[in-house]
């Protein structure tokens, strides 16, 4: 199709539906009201269960089938990147080039950075319970820490902190072991993914239930999903780099 | 206005899919969807927004209550979040796979099917 024409026809269908979004927003509840009943049920929801992020509580407790799809999400593009990025029979690995010359304060800044990074993301997933984070939000912490190494120029370095069959295993650790949490809730109690063992007390450490041990799930998952995903990329810019167009 | 956080959502999708169709260039137009999702993130957290209300997150200090902005939709943002970076990180994928097999990421470039 013909780029004008495209762009044209485009701009009739941007008018139609632009004007479709107004016309129901106009008819949506106020922004910032007080009309917020699906809020009032999560929050007794989550009360009840002696959670103190009513977000984990909604992610991991009410709806933790949606994020057990969300995983496999995750997972599944992660199989198909690396099956997209395997490297094909005409192309050879050629290694990193070793003039590759990296500022002092930035690898200063890399390796200092680095321990502090990892503390904060395993932080961030093991209180998802109680304060703002979860599995998701410090999986992805951790797996941006470790490439920390690679900003601060060591790539062999990088490659020798995380063997990849290592996180490969890992993630599909991470996935089954959410899929079991729920079997337990199925055996101990009537329902797949329930939230059975013991609630502990508002706020604490060890509350809520089974949401901290799936939030742990979730951050094994996220942080070696990511890792493996980054690693793809990196292997096509790096090691056989210089092909494209 | 009452109805502003809405008004950018929408746009941000408009924004978003007008980049996609104007692209010349498969690495933009992978963006440009992000853009366009992002207004999925406007919207949801607009509606979810109650004025002078706290995260929906409670603690020593601060007691239980309803007074907070709506926490289900900020679940469902971070469902949204991750199913755009895993539809980013493939797309991705896919562009570079284009650029090696017809050495060249401009979609007006693309016509022909190749094996």
């Amino acid at each position: 199709m013909n780029r004008t024409v495209r762009i044209w026809l485009f701009a009739i269908g941007a008018l139609a539906i632009g004007t479709c979004l107004v016309i129901a927003f106009v008819g949506m509840p106020s922004f910032g009201s007080t009309f917020h009943p699906y809020r009032d049920m999560a929050i007794r929801a989550a009360v009840h269960h002696a959670t103190a992020n009513a977000v984990g509580s909604v992610n991991f407790d009410q709806r933790s089938l949606d994020t057990l799809g969300e995983e496999i999400i995750l997972l599944a593009s992660v199989v198909g990147v690396a099956a997209l990025l395997r490297p094909a029979g005409d192309e050879r690995e050629s290694g990193p080039s070793p003039h590759a010359r990296v500022l002092e304060p930035t690898r200063l800044l890399g390796y200092v950075m680095l321990p502090l990074v990892l503390v904060i993301g395993a932080d961030v997933v093991t209180h998802g319970h109680v304060t703002p984070g979860g599995g998701f939000q410090g999986g992805v912490v951790v797996a941006s820490g470790v490439h920390l190494l690679y900003v601060a120029g060591s790539y062999r370095a990088l490659e020798r902190l995380r063997p990849i069959p290592l996180f490969e295993a890992g993630e599909a650790l991470g996935a089954a072991a959410f899929a079991c949490i729920g079997i337990v809730g199925v055996v101990s109690a009537s329902a797949f993914l329930l939230n059975t063992i013991g609630q502990g007390s508002f706020g604490g450490l060890f509350s809520a239930g089974t949401i901290p041990l799936l939030n742990g799930a979730v951050g094994l998952e996220v942080a070696s999903g990511i890792i493996v995903l980054i690693a793809k990329f990196l292997d096509q810019a790096i090691l056989l780099g210089g092909r494209g167009p | 206005m009452s109805i502003y956080g809405y008004l950018v959502a929408g746009a941000l999708l408009l924004m978003g899919s007008a980049g996609i169709v104007a692209s010349r260039n498969l690495v933009h137009s992978v963006v440009c969807l992000a853009v366009a999702q992002a207004g999925t993130y406007v919207l949801l957290l607009s509606v979810g927004y109650q004025r002078h209300s706290p995260a929906p997150v409670f603690g020593s200090t601060s007691a239980p209550t309803k007074r907070v902005v709506d926490p289900v939709v900020q679940a469902m943002c971070l469902t949204d979040i991750v199913v755009s970076a895993t539809i980013t990180s493939l797309l991705l994928a896919l562009a570079i796979q284009i650029a090696k097999r017809h050495r060249t990421i401009n979609p007006d470039e693309l016509g022909a099917l190749r094996g």
